[in-house]
């Protein structure tokens, strides 16, 4: 029963924290049609604004938090204007190079103005412990994780719902032109995507700092081929799909590791892929995406 | 209120408007017809801004707005009910009213607006907090101008209003088009529909080809029977 319910917890955790990442992906894919590959290096200014204003003598783990947030928001607008706007009109291939070329540069800048190697950044340790209910011992962190990204996932819902910029955003995300023709301003519906994009990378950066107590350069990169991933599964530009495919990610790879012999245990992300696939040619557009005839005029 | 000197619109190599100069005075209702591909739309999006004209001049209530961006025009005052309507199917009847609205700061005003058309498109207030792709094409018409008319605009621009509408969808339309006018706004609408278009039109502005080949009342256009025979079918 204490083995279940922590790998039940386990599954959740792992499919939050992709939900998380995922959600920003496809907030900026669905009205831009950009795959932003520079998403893991947004979680990593955020992780290294945490360590370097530790190491500047920061104790407070909320001043911590408040900054992983903001500053992953704040590095998403500047990626934005600084490397996407210039290409916005580009085709989506210059806009994916564009990511990629965002993601060298900053990876380079940490490990040139910093190290290389992984830093120690235990500011946020104490959210990591682990809680005793009765006979159930589980992880603070993996609870907190889920409960956040809850909150997290319904503020987004209510702000996509309710503001005039949430309802452009999703109305740009199938007619980006005609938005305009409502007097709303491009650059504030894309800034706005793109800072919502980097405050649940920096959500996400806050679990990450906790649980590995380190950041190092390519800290958020393979994390943002899980989100992509969640997202294909989900069925790209779609956010209800990009969380859901985030949480089915989690529970195939924790699902897997409990079935699997531990001999087998190396074979997890291969059988994840496997699954993925199989998903994949059953419905190509992923769970709900929306099947795009090619060719034809959406009225 | 819109007066445009010598505009060019071009895509790649080729013209698409070719030295086209037009004027629509306060409160006047003006018909820009012509043929499948004449340069209509691509007027009307160099006019919004969605596309960049070659070169020409557009002034909006003696304000030079040719190098203005779309999302300022729609603040100056102008704005444009698209070809194909572009409602946003995503988004219910009733968000895409407030985005309509979303440049106004005045949510008594907008609130009023909103009710104010629920009343006149009883079918609109039904279906309110549905997503408005579900609505026939008639209906999303109707929701594609009310929302066109939520920002309060001095000028609108309507780029084929009966684009695959049943007949009697469109007179209800265009009756609808007529009590605007009624009202005291200024409207260009562009139509392969001469008919309708015709019906409460001050001038007549006829292009084919990317030039403009007439204009004048619309009693003109009746007398050169070639013309009318032309434009008349689409």
């Amino acid at each position: 029963m204490d083995y279940a319910l922590q790998q039940l917890l386990n599954a959740l955790a792992f499919g939050a924290e992709y939900s998380l990442v995922a959600l920003g992906l496809a907030v900026v894919f669905s009205i831009m049609g950009l795959v932003n590959f520079a998403h893991g290096e947004i979680i990593g200014v955020s992780a290294y604004s945490v360590f370097l204003a530790a190491a500047l003598g920061m104790t407070s783990p909320i001043v911590a938090v408040l900054l992983a947030v903001a500053a992953a928001a704040l590095a998403a607008i500047a990626f934005e204007r600084v490397a996407f706007r210039p290409v916005r009109y580009a085709p989506t291939t210059t806009g994916l190079l564009t990511a990629f070329g965002v993601s060298i540069v900053v990876q380079n800048l940490f490990m040139l103005l910093i190290s290389p190697k992984p830093q120690s950044v235990s500011i946020l340790n104490g959210l990591n412990q682990m809680w005793f209910f009765g006979p159930f011992a589980v992880s603070s962190l993996q609870v907190m994780e889920l409960i956040v990204s809850g909150l997290t996932i319904l503020a987004l819902v209510l702000f996509l719902n309710r503001s005039t910029l949430g309802l452009a955003i999703r109305a740009a995300s199938r007619d980006f032109a005609t938005v305009r023709l409502m007097g709303i301003k491009a650059n504030r519906v894309i800034a706005t995507a793109f800072a919502i994009s980097g405050a649940l990378a920096g959500i996400a950066a806050v679990f990450i700092i906790a649980r590995r107590g380190s950041v190092s350069p390519d800290l958020g990169f393979s994390l943002v081929l899980k989100a992509f991933v969640a997202c294909v599964i989900g069925g790209f530009g779609s956010l209800a799909g990009a969380a859901a495919g985030g949480m089915l990610l989690g529970f195939i790879e924790v699902g897997l590791l409990v079935a699997l012999p531990q001999e087998y245990g190396g074979f997890k992300d291969a059988l994840t892929y496997v699954i993925i696939v199989a998903l994949l040619v059953y419905r190509p557009e992923g769970l709900l995406g929306q099947r795009v005839e090619l060719g034809d005029k959406e009225i | 209120m819109l007066s445009v000197d010598n505009l060019v619109v071009r895509y790649g190599a080729v013209s698409a408007v070719r030295d086209l100069s037009l004027k629509v005075g306060r409160g006047e209702l003006v018909a820009l017809l012509g043929p499948n591909g004449a340069g209509k739309s691509s007027t009307i999006n160099a006019l919004t801004g969605l596309v960049t004209p070659a070169s020409g001049r557009i002034v909006l209530d003696g304000q030079d707005i040719s190098r203005v961006r779309t999302e300022d025009r729609i603040r100056a005052g102008l704005t444009s009910t698209p070809e194909g309507r572009h409602i946003f199917a995503n988004l219910t009847v009733g968000e895409n009213l407030r985005l309509g609205a979303a440049i106004r700061r005045d949510p008594k005003g907008v609130h009023q607006d909103i009710e104010r058309f629920l009343a006149l498109f009883p079918v609109l207030s039904e279906r309110y907090g549905q997503a408005a792709g579900t609505l026939s094409g008639g209906e999303q018409q109707m929701l594609a101008i009310a929302r066109s008319l939520m920002s309060r605009p001095k000028l609108l621009l309507l780029d084929e209003p009966s684009l695959g509408l049943a007949p009697k969808i469109v007179v209800q339309i265009f009756d609808f088009i007529g009590e605007l006018k009624a009202e005291g706004l200024t409207l260009l609408v562009v139509e392969q529909n001469a008919r309708q278009a015709l019906r409460f039109a001050d001038r007549v502005y006829v292009v084919s080809a990317g030039t403009l080949r007439h204009s004048g009342p619309p009693s003109s256009l009746a007398d050169e029977h070639g013309l009318f025979n032309l434009y008349i079918g689409g």
